[in-house]
């Protein structure tokens, strides 16, 4: 028993922190813009085929594609906003939900034509580490590493960096950014590509151990929203311990319980927070 | 103007005739289904077709078949996409039905999607011939147009303990993991009560939604010491359920898999395949079912050799065929020979004729139940594979049981 909930809770935790590495994305467009992105999805598988596409088409290592899925993702996003976004901005939020869910449709229609609905499957190992009870496989462990790796760049470039602090200035206070000559269309483009840069990267790390569809990245999208209630937004270090906390819990619930009962948990926990914290755990005041 | 009149109703008596003799002539017999060319079940389904079409070729090729009334009937399919969707299959079956004016049905792959159409065909009075469908809960529902090649998901995996208890007698402790849908469920159901009768322990008895890409919480449920895991349920997940107990280390004597081991593709896992067992409805290594099987079971043997087809099938799609390849085929040439027995195409007679069949053929015996469960498949048996390396390290997949089919020794999975 004690080894099954080892077991469990560190697959858990490792497949949190890709959860969290999905949730920054839209955490942080979602923070400083106030735009909910429900293309958010469907951007997340786009990166699982980048990944697949590369991988299977060119030969290229899957941890290596994630440059140009990384670099996708960027301009994917830049375009997502100028086109659909930008316009709506000053809208009432219904008007950049209908926006980004637009996107999103056009990108599942695209892509089950493209795609169709089959499953894919990045056929790459690394092999799996054991000690004691637990046996790990290291394509886990190196996407738990680079969301870690993404997490920690992230918080680097929004607090370290001087088009970090105008992000976050534009988030604090869009007008009084403008007055001190931030270009605030600039800066919520960029948010809004590191956004989808984020959300590719992490379809690409979970291409590497999962298979999937163009549907697939609907999942990762819903536990976004979870994690994003649970860490709080904007904050890069709020969606890596919810997507932990998460993580913990989907690793903890089928030990003592049919593994279908973790969406109800899940979303349980969703509900309480919005009741008891709906800043989250790490959210601004 | 006599004369004209005389000369219109002479002409129109020539056409009368000539049009009677083309009909009497040639007949087209359409064949509609929808097959799962996109969406989870697309491996399975596009070899399913592949089969079926193979059919129609050859026997269209030789002639066609000939009915007492001098008619010869010329066999053509008319197939949609379903998508791996029951909404779709109840749609595209009643348009194959009323605007393609099929005249015989296949049924879709899979399970789920076959009790869809069951229900289409039985409503329009149209036969089907259900092959990729194993599930015995259709039979049970009362139809007596449904008819099925495969055999039924009640024997599916039992076979898999009897060749446990060959392999290892102090064997006692089951993981039972499966799909839950219908045709994976109706296996574990029969297989649990076998294995309860057979005084095994299930340690562990779960199911997971269809979709399924992580399989670790059920892995990491397994309890301690248990000697074999079984289930999975279709392709796409039963690899990843494969895929994912290598990964994690997983040791025991056996692991039995439904539909994902016997296709050729599954030998893409790589070592993740090694020891895996499927059970089968057919093996291109089966050279069991021929005439001289036939005749010591006094039935006839019906269509080509396993030899033929095998080399058929490879010459026309040019990979190795499956047992999804085999039941499609046969599919048709249980039609064919019903059709040819009832010497009609007329729904009852072809109908009678299936009622009464028991033949052999290259895939098996085929014999239908016609009392309670109408249709249901009592002829055929299943054959058990393991995926082993060869001297040269290359993955083969071998046929394991029963004995009489045997083409190497099973193996332990990882100890």
């Amino acid at each position: 028993m004690f080894g099954q909930l080892l077991s469990s809770l560190t697959d858990g935790l490792l497949l949190g922190f890709v959860y969290g590495l999905a949730a920054m994305g839209l955490s942080l467009i979602w923070g400083v813009m106030t735009v909910i992105n429900l293309a958010h999805g469907p951007v997340i598988a786009l990166g699982m085929f980048t990944a697949y596409l590369l991988f299977t088409q060119a030969g290229v290592n899957p941890y290596l594609a994630l440059l140009p899925v990384a670099v996708l993702g960027m301009v994917m996003g830049l375009v997502i906003y100028g086109v659909a976004v930008h316009r709506v901005l000053n809208a009432p939020h219904l008007s950049t939900l209908l926006a980004t869910f637009a996107v999103n449709m056009i990108i599942i229609g695209v892509g089950t034509a493209v795609f169709t609905t089959s499953p894919h499957n990045i056929d790459y190992s690394l092999g799996s580490f054991s000690a004691g009870p637990l046996t790990v496989p290291f394509t886990r462990v190196v996407a738990a590493l680079a969301a870690m790796a993404a997490t920690a760049l992230l918080y680097l470039f929004l607090y370290f960096t001087r088009p970090g602090k105008a992000i976050r200035a534009v988030a604090n206070n869009r007008m009084a950014a403008e007055l001190m000559g931030i270009s605030s269309t600039t800066m919520l483009a960029l948010s809004f590509g590191l956004g989808t840069l984020l959300a590719c990267l992490a379809g690409g790390l979970i291409a590497t151990f999962f298979p999937f569809t163009i549907l697939s990245g609907g999942p990762y999208e819903l536990k976004s929203f979870v994690i994003c209630v649970l860490g709080g937004l904007g904050n890069p270090l709020g969606a890596l311990l919810g997507g932990l906390l998460l993580g913990g819990l989907e690793g903890l619930v089928p030990a003592f319980m049919p593994v279908s009962w973790v969406p109800v948990v899940e979303f349980g926990l969703f509900v309480l927070v919005l009741l008891v914290r709906p800043q989250g755990l790490l959210g601004a005041k | 103007m006599r004369r004209l009149l005389f000369l219109l109703g002479a002409l129109t008596v020539t056409a009368l005739l000539a049009g009677g003799m083309a009909g009497a002539a040639t007949k087209n017999v359409v064949i509609g289904f929808t097959a799962s060319q996109t969406g989870k079940l697309n491996v399975e389904a596009i070899r399913q077709i592949n089969g079926l079409n193979l059919w129609i070729e050859q026997v269209n090729e030789a002639g066609g078949v000939k009915l007492p009334d001098g008619t010869v009937l010329k066999f053509q399919a008319k197939f949609y996409d379903d998508e791996s969707k029951k909404e779709r299959v109840q749609e595209l079956y009643t348009k194959l039905i009323n605007q393609d004016k099929a005249d015989f049905l296949i049924s879709p792959y899979s399970s789920g999607l076959a009790d869809a159409a069951a229900v289409i065909a039985q409503q329009y009075n149209r036969i089907l011939i259900s092959a990729g469908a194993a599930s015995d809960s259709t039979y049970k529902k009362g139809y007596t147009l449904i008819f099925q090649v495969y055999t039924p998901a009640s024997r599916y995996l039992t076979g898999a303990l009897d060749l446990l208890a060959k392999m290892d007698p102090a064997a006692k402790k089951l993981a039972i993991i499966h799909e839950k849908d219908k045709f994976s469920t109706d296996v574990v159901e029969a297989l649990k009560k076998y294995a309860e009768g057979k005084g095994y322990q299930v340690g562990l008895y779960e199911g997971y939604e269809p979709g399924t890409t992580d399989f670790a919480p059920f892995i990491n449920k397994i309890p301690a010491g248990t000697d074999a895991i079984l289930g999975g349920g279709h392709f796409a997940d039963t690899s990843t359920f494969a895929k994912q107990l290598h990964e994690k280390g997983i040791k025991a004597k056996m692991v039995a898999l439904l539909v994902a081991p016997p296709e050729p593709k599954f030998a893409e896992l790589g070592e993740a395949a090694v020891g895996v067992i499927g059970p089968s409805q057919w093996e291109p290594l089966a050279t069991t079912y021929n005439k001289d099987t036939a005749q010591k079971l006094n039935l006839p043997f019906v269509g080509p050799s396993v030899e033929e087809f095998n080399k058929a099938y490879q010459a026309k799609y040019k990979e190795t065929p499956s047992y999804h390849s085999a039941g499609g085929y046969v599919a048709g040439l249980l039609l064919g020979e019903a059709i040819k027995q009832a010497g009609s195409t007329d729904t009852a007679k072809v109908k009678e004729a299936l009622d009464k069949m028991d033949l052999l053929t290259f895939y098996g015996r085929l014999k239908f139940d016609t009392a309670k469960d109408h249709g249901l498949q009592i002829g055929h048996e299943m054959i058990y594979t393991q995926w082993q390396k060869d001297a040269q390290g290359k993955l083969v997949n071998q046929i394991v049981w029963p004995e009489a089919f045997r083409t190497a020794e099973a193996k332990l999975y990882r100890q």
